[in-house]
């Protein structure tokens, strides 16, 4: 079975979904995240859905999933890369992703994941 | 002279779903809609195939692009032999789920299309018509 690759950056994991997911994929996705993010000890998660031409509610359902979990295990998720179509489509919807932090590039997000780690190695010293 | 009407579409499992989002595509380019109209039919059909596939047991689709009274739009058609939907406007309501999802299909899919007609009847299946039009 095909499954979307996982990268480690620093103290964060970097998924870049290029293919249009189906629900096998999706579902893989989550599970190997989980098991990364404790593996490494990551503590941020970015997943960059430019590719994506449309978010549905599996989809929207996964990554909403991926940030709760990745929450419990002391990793933040950062969404990165939303097309503008997708989020005016995404809210229409009924989705919000309450739950996710997004971002408009990965370089934005990068940053946003390094702050709170900034904030974390601060906290750390105290 | 593009294609306006496409063959049935058996979905019997998860890659059929992203089978009908990328017909769904072809067929919405074809109608010339824009962007933001494209991604609300893939992702209204998106949801449709797969509550055709969880709830329906399985089905097919049919897509056609649709002149009426000057304008062009697509028209996606659902259906199943499944058990029917024994109380419809329930059913459509946020939130309500007889599975596991999170209830947003048919709500969703209705306010991601122009036009939506729903026939279902308990024990013989269920039938779904979305359009959404140029604008």
């Amino acid at each position: 079975m095909d499954r979307i690759p996982i990268l480690k950056l620093g103290s964060a994991l970097l998924v870049t979904v290029q293919v249009d997911m189906h629900d096998r994929l999706a579902t893989a996705l989550e599970e190997d995240l989980t098991s990364k993010i404790v593996a490494f000890g990551a503590k941020g998660v970015l997943i960059d859905i430019s590719a994506l031409e449309i978010v549905d509610s599996f989809i929207g359902r996964m990554l909403d999933n991926i940030a709760a979990v990745s929450r419990i295990l002391d990793a933040d998720t950062v969404v990165v890369g939303m097309r503008p179509a997708v989020a005016i489509t995404l809210v229409e919807l009924g989705l919000s992703l309450s739950g996710v932090k997004t971002a408009l590039n990965v370089e934005r997000g990068m940053a946003l994941i390094q702050r709170r780690l900034e904030e974390f190695d601060a906290d750390d010293e105290d | 002279m593009p294609t306006t009407r496409t063959d049935r579409l058996e979905i019997r499992s998860s890659d059929d779903v992203v089978r009908v989002r990328q017909q769904a595509r072809t067929m919405a380019v074809a109608a010339g809609l824009s962007l933001v109209d494209q991604t609300k039919i893939i992702t209204a059909a998106s949801e449709l195939a797969r509550n055709t596939l969880d709830y329906g047991g399985g089905g097919a689709v049919r897509m056609e692009v649709v002149e009426e009274t000057g304008r062009r739009g697509l028209r996606i058609v659902f259906e199943d032999r499944g058990p029917g939907i024994a109380d419809v406007e329930q059913a459509m309501r946020d939130g309500f789920t007889s599975g596991s999802g999170l209830g947003l299909g048919l709500g969703g899919a209705k306010r991601l299309s122009n036009e939506f007609k729903i026939e279902s009847a308990l024990g013989s299946g269920t039938k779904i018509s979305i359009t959404r039009w140029k604008t």
